[in-house]
């Protein structure tokens, strides 16, 4: 028996082995300073970069952040502190079908909403489809951990006379609140990653961006772009915009279990 | 109820009926003291749901006294605890039926806040509740910052007359900056009495505040509870009669719900007027 599961923990770190050492073994190659600053040079020319990818990446997690920490955040407390029973039990579902929805999808429905009516392309669309996909997530996370708030620390709080706002927000949020960031860095690595929804919302760009409403380039679309050209140069470009990008979700990751360890001021 | 204390126990002194609304009950239990009541409470009932958890409860607690509520679980008696700051709003099936007056002012009124309620009376719960995010001084005075108030000088000097009222001044005034869970058990509740104490409050409700904690702790918190009733009303519920007996001036028996018997601590543990009091306090039950 104990064979069999340990066969079975080292099947699931096996794909994860060997994700990391082809990426690394490919990728390597063709990271160099230029990669980080240059631009895409065009089809089949040696050279370049993906720096406006990357750049793109960062603004585009940070609109996403715009919309799905506030909204996700302060869904959670709704679900988690102010309790009605039948419409926290619809929100929940809701929530819980959204974060099933195919990606893909949450992409057509903003490219009709918002790609359609403006006509063209955008930052502004690729942000807002991955914030859309991280508000459901980041409001379950952020109702689970605030339920695991002992139920004292809002009793006591409230026996002082402060206000429940008040006593929500300054207390017990504040002790979920290694929990809420945990949730909010784990939603930002999942959507860093999302290619479909940005294949018509910010469409990618071989230039920089000069303003929201044009689009934008992404690392997951370079790397698509770049891995079904036919030219060698671009699969190694690919390979290496895929290391970055693993790169960047593993830090997000390191940061949350940073975050999570337990240290003197473990909550009772 | 009246007439049998009146008939068995003539060492209660024989008081005026005590001032209150329309409708003055035979069956309500006399102020003994000659001190004005802090809590007037009159047909107190608290259900949740389709259970009935306290049934038509009436006492006048007075003021500057400890009171101690006890009897055997489930009688009802930290229901009528929390009935007394408004903490049953919390709970959305709770029903309160009944007058509570503190200090004259019905708390259950129409257009009464809770939260000015909650400041007048404090509560200490049984297990004891620093904020973990927060250092012992940043505790004591929470309550005084979340509602507002800037002023670091009154911070500081109501800081320092907590932690003093709470006997916990001298262990923790080298390190006011620590978190606050980094104290011992009994110094954790104690910081729960002096967070309770930095507003002011006029009436102090505690819930078993010394049941979770050690011998030596227990008699620091009774020390205390004796200290504090020179400047508030206490109440407290307590499952130990030992310790009813050796901090309160005036006991209230519970059972299954109901007021059985109130009276003067002494004679509750010397000469109650019911049986099942009796019974209770010899220990035949519960």
């Amino acid at each position: 028996m104990q064979a069999v599961t340990c066969a079975c923990a080292l099947l699931v770190v096996v794909p994860l082995a060997l994700v990391f050492y082809h990426v690394l073994k490919s990728g390597i190659g063709a990271l160099n300073w230029a990669f980080f600053t240059q631009l895409p040079k065009p089809v089949g020319e040696p050279g370049g970069g993906m720096a406006n990818a990357i750049v793109g990446t960062f603004e585009l997690l940070g609109l996403a952040a715009l919309l799905g920490v506030p909204v996700g955040v302060c869904g959670g407390i709704f679900l988690s502190e102010y309790g009605y029973t039948r419409l926290n039990w619809w929100i929940r579902f809701a929530a819980d079908v959204l974060n099933g929805v195919p990606s893909i999808i949450w992409g057509m429905v903003v490219c009709a909403l918002v790609v359609v009516p403006m006509q063209g392309f955008s930052a502004w669309a690729g942000g807002l489809v991955l914030g859309f996909i991280m508000i459901p997530l980041i409001m379950r996370t952020t109702e689970e951990v605030l339920r695991l708030v002992p139920q004292g620390y809002r009793e006591a709080a409230l026996a002082l006379g402060i206000p429940l706002r008040r006593a929500i927000l300054r207390i017990v949020a504040r002790a979920a609140l290694k929990g809420i960031v945990t949730g909010i860095l784990l939603a930002l690595a999942r959507v860093a990653g999302e290619t479909a929804p940005l294949l018509f919302t910010a469409f990618g760009n071989v230039y920089w961006n000069h303003h929201l409403s044009e689009p934008i380039a992404a690392l997951p679309l370079q790397i698509f772009n770049y891995a079904i050209s036919p030219y060698e140069e671009s699969h190694r470009q690919a390979w290496a915009g895929a290391l970055v990008l693993l790169f960047m979700v593993a830090i997000i990751n390191v940061a949350v279990r940073a975050l999570t360890r337990e240290r003197f001021g473990k909550i009772p | 109820m009246t007439e049998n204390q009146h008939k068995t126990s003539p060492i209660l002194p024989v008081l005026p009926p005590p001032r209150r609304a329309l409708g003055a009950q035979a069956a309500i239990a006399p102020a003994p003291a000659a001190a004005p009541a802090a809590l007037a409470i009159r047909d107190l009932s608290v259900s949740f749901g389709p259970n009935c958890a306290l049934k038509q409860a009436s006492l006048d607690i007075p003021a500057r006294a400890v009171t101690a509520i006890i009897g055997p679980n489930g009688c009802g008696k930290s229901t009528f605890l929390r009935a007394l700051n408004r903490m049953h709003d919390l709970v959305p099936s709770a029903r309160v039926q009944g007058q509570v007056r503190l200090f004259g002012s019905d708390i259950y009124g129409p257009g009464v806040q809770p939260v000015v309620i909650r400041r007048r009376v404090g509560m200490v719960f049984q297990k004891a509740n620093p904020f973990p995010t927060m250092s012992v001084a940043d505790n004591v005075t929470v309550g005084l910052r979340l509602n507002g108030v800037r002023d670091r000088a009154l911070l500081a000097q109501r800081l320092h007359q907590s932690l003093v009222m709470a006997i916990l001044w001298d262990e923790v005034k080298d390190r006011l900056d620590a978190p606050a869970i980094s104290l011992s058990g009994g110094q954790q509740q104690r910081l729960c009495i002096a967070r309770a104490l930095a507003v002011e409050p006029e009436v102090l409700l505690m819930d078993e505040p010394a049941s979770a904690l050690d011998p030596l702790a227990t008699a620091r918190i009774e020390d205390l509870i004796l200290e504090l009733k020179d400047n508030l009303t206490l109440v407290i519920v307590t499952h130990n009669m030992q310790q009813a007996a050796r901090v309160s001036d005036y006991t209230a028996f519970f059972y299954m719900g109901q007021l059985v018997e109130y009276g003067a601590t002494v004679k509750i543990f010397t000469n109650p007027a019911k049986q099942q009091t009796e019974d209770y306090v010899t220990g035949r039950f519960g």
